[in-house]
């Protein structure tokens, strides 16, 4: 049976394709051992689970009460307290960083408590991050009411009832940053290897002017894209595959949704990025510009605008309306869920569709803008 | 020699500038990344979307759910009426948490027996659950103070009054800013820097630059001068919008701070030259630039506490000049900070300026294709 020119031609594009990124380490490294290195890096690195925290307990004139105090915070596994005699050391330790926040239990504490006056206890600390501050305010409570249920108990002071909030976390209850961390990180990773490979690779071809020699054969544009396309799409997906891999069983992320729906998905974020990295190279055809554009295009809106670690619901409106055009936005809405929570279609079916309209929309413009480029 | 330099760096400038897009992407894209991430990069919550199951209807019910609807950092979707519709909304992420109150809430609260509010949080973002926890747990505590109160019912005289030094109001917006002051500084240093040699050595301009008497030395000074120069502009830039337009207060002196801009700033060069002068190609060059920028951002504490990373990263996070950066950055954004703190996260960037400069250097004749 004779081949008909056409696969022919896309054949030896294909091979010439592939070969080339055979013979270049940079192109593997791009789609396998950056991701490995990412994941590791950011699975292990990024962690928004404070343990362990260092804490000062400025206790004035030690007693019986403040002593049980102290113990409360020895017990927490969130706190390394670390005791101060007056309250200028304890202000000194949080200035130099040594400790996050202070305790501070008045020299007449005791007194007050037995003579059943107000023995307030203050609670200073530092700002700078406000993220973490905030949540060692809601340790430091935690720790605070559960001494005061257990002093009152033992002086058999009857407790005021009255709401008792029970709080449930779906689908973490372990509240493990991890878990949400990873699939957005895999995003992070996708974007990366998908638009760095094709920008960078098709700028250089611009540079050196073999798209120009390219055209001059009977090739048409379709399948100079797909030639193009197709070697770094399968690249791209086996870096997927790895870093799902990783995820499962390496961070032990569990994976709720079923994978045919990760399969679609991912497709049609790779292709989104693909599409992305070749307009960026079409369009700048210059290594310099390209790259720079590729990273703050892509890594950059990825990691902060896409919601992986970041709330979009709390942004302004003018910079919701900006997330909108960020691919990673979609995919990272689509994994969350997928890993954590199922496969929940009223979520997963206007995020992939706005993927696959992305996708069209960045091959779609490559290729007319390359036919112009060209002609 | 001086004027030898002075003539390499002016080349240097050139080949920066000549070209529009080149000079437009220096500038201008740092400048727009700053304005949409400064408002981005936040993690407070101000816009709560949640949900009320009232299976109660008393007025202690009605109590309660005011005090939500009050709050202005929680916004009610609607009221749920059935048991299915709780999963429904928080599957589909349309809200991200549930108050069920039971039937029997009022009369269990008037009858002094606990009564309990079922919370129904979306876990999916872990940060964001816990911070609505700690919100829905103040709330309440609120209600249960007023409303024993009204009853004269006392219990323990213990209260905690919370203050936050810095930042009072705890913006983490505030943190953000002051950051992305030296991630950006970073990203255009290294993107001036990482690509210098290795477009040279591509095009073999290079080795030209090898045999005319410039010395290695005075061939690293005039590489770097563009790097150095456009860093500190870039951080001054970014440093000023920080301060008048997000309002971020810059509470230490300016020679602190453009000690801290300087070191760094030179520890980036020597990084980017370093991997320039290891790069064959530009390609690899634009490579090698990312897989040091990316890592160098993660391990920073620029979005997540480095105290949190395992014992064998933190170790690795000392290497990264950007961490000491950002420490500089918000010590003397928000604290106030003088050279006497600083010492400490001064000293490291001078080191890795220092090696990375000379490793460029030395790499220049030693690394011949």
């Amino acid at each position: 049976m004779r081949t008909r020119p056409r696969t022919l031609r896309l054949r030896g594009l294909l091979r010439k394709e592939s070969l080339q990124i055979l013979r270049d380490p940079s192109s593997l490294a791009i789609a396998f051992v950056l991701p490995v290195f990412l994941l590791l890096l950011f699975g292990y690195g990024v962690s928004l689970d404070s343990k362990h925290v260092p804490i000062g307990l400025v206790i004035e004139q030690p007693s019986a009460e403040a002593a049980s105090f102290v113990g409360a915070f020895r017990q927490s596994v969130y706190f390394v307290p670390r005791l101060y005699p007056s309250l200028q050391d304890g202000r000194a330790a949080l200035r130099n960083h040594d400790v996050n926040g202070i305790v501070v239990l008045d020299g007449d504490f005791a007194q007050r408590l037995k003579g059943d006056r107000d023995a307030p206890i203050q609670v200073v600390v530092s700002g700078t991050d406000a993220n973490s501050a905030r949540l060692l305010e809601g340790y430091v409570q935690g720790v605070w009411s559960s001494w005061l249920q257990r002093e009152a108990q033992a002086r058999r002071i009857p407790l005021p009832v009255a709401v008792e909030p029970v709080i449930r976390i779906w689908f973490n209850p372990e509240l493990a940053s991890r878990n949400y961390l990873v699939p957005g990180l895999l995003v992070v990773n996708m974007t990366l290897v998908g638009a760095l490979l094709t920008a960078l690779v098709f700028a250089r071809e611009w540079e050196r002017g073999t798209l120009e020699a390219l055209m001059v054969t009977p090739v048409t544009i379709e399948e100079i894209l797909i030639g193009k396309l197709l070697p770094y799409f399968v690249l791209g997906m086996g870096g997927m595959v790895l870093s799902v891999i990783m995820a499962l069983f390496l961070f032990e992320v569990p994976m709720r949704g079923s994978f045919w729906v990760l399969a679609v998905c991912s497709t049609l974020f790779l292709l989104a990025a693909l599409g992305m990295g070749l307009l960026i190279s079409i369009v700048t055809r210059n290594q310099f510009v390209a790259g720079m554009i590729a990273i703050l295009a892509t890594f950059l809106p990825a990691f902060l605008l896409s919601g992986f670690l970041f709330d979009i619901g709390s942004m302004p409106p003018l910079v919701q309306a900006i997330t909108h055009i960020v691919a990673a936005r979609y995919f990272v809405a689509i994994l969350q869920s997928l890993f954590l929570a199922g496969d929940i279609w009223t979520l997963i079916l206007p995020n992939a569709a706005a993927l696959a309209l992305m996708a069209a929309f960045f091959l779609g413009l490559s290729r007319r803008l390359l036919r112009k480029r060209l002609e | 020699m001086l004027a030898r330099i002075l003539a390499l760096a002016v080349k240097e400038f050139l080949v920066l500038f000549k070209d529009k897009r080149s000079r437009l992407v220096v500038v201008v894209p740092p400048l727009i990344q700053l304005l949409v991430f400064g408002y981005a990069a936040s993690f407070d919550l101000n816009d709560i979307a949640y949900a009320l199951y009232d299976r109660d209807g008393g007025y202690a019910a009605r109590d309660l759910a005011a005090r939500f609807e009050g709050s202005p950092s929680f916004r009610s979707v609607g009221r749920i009426t059935r048991q299915g519709q709780i999963a429904e909304w928080i599957d589909a992420r349309k809200v991200l948490l549930v108050i069920q109150i039971g039937p029997r809430f009022t009369a269990d609260l008037l009858a002094g027996t606990p009564a309990p509010v079922q919370i129904l949080i979306d876990g999916r973002n872990s940060n964001s659950a816990q911070i609505v926890q700690n919100d829905v747990s103040r709330i309440i505590a609120d209600f249960n103070r007023d409303w024993t109160a009204a009853r004269g019912l006392q219990g323990m005289p213990v209260n905690l009054i919370t203050r936050a030094w810095y930042n009072p109001n705890l913006e983490s917006r505030w943190f953000f800013v002051s950051g992305l002051v030296g991630l950006l500084t970073l990203v255009v240093t290294m993107m001036v820097t990482a690509l210098s040699v290795a477009r040279e050595r591509e095009q073999g301009t290079f080795d030209q630059l090898l045999v005319t008497p410039l010395r290695p030395l005075e061939i690293l000074i005039g590489k770097a001068t563009p790097g150095l120069v456009i860093g500190v502009l870039e951080a001054s830039l970014v440093v000023t919008i920080a301060v008048f337009w997000f309002g971020v207060p810059l509470v230490g002196g300016l020679g602190v701070l453009y000690t801290g801009i300087l070191l760094f700033v030179l520890a980036a060069v020597g990084v980017g030259l370093m991997i320039s002068s290891l790069a064959a190609t530009l390609q690899q060059a634009l490579l090698g630039a990312f897989l040091f920028l990316v890592p160098a951002v993660i391990l920073s504490g620029f979005a997540t506490p480095i105290a949190n990373m395992p014992e064998a990263v933190q170790i690795l996070t000392l290497g990264d000049p950007l961490r000491y950066y950002l420490v500089i950055l918000r010590s003397v954004f928000l604290e106030g900070a003088g050279f006497e703190l600083l010492i400490d996260q001064m000293w490291p960037l001078a080191v890795i300026a220092v090696l990375t400069l000379a490793a460029a250097g030395w790499l220049f004749r030693h690394r011949m294709t």
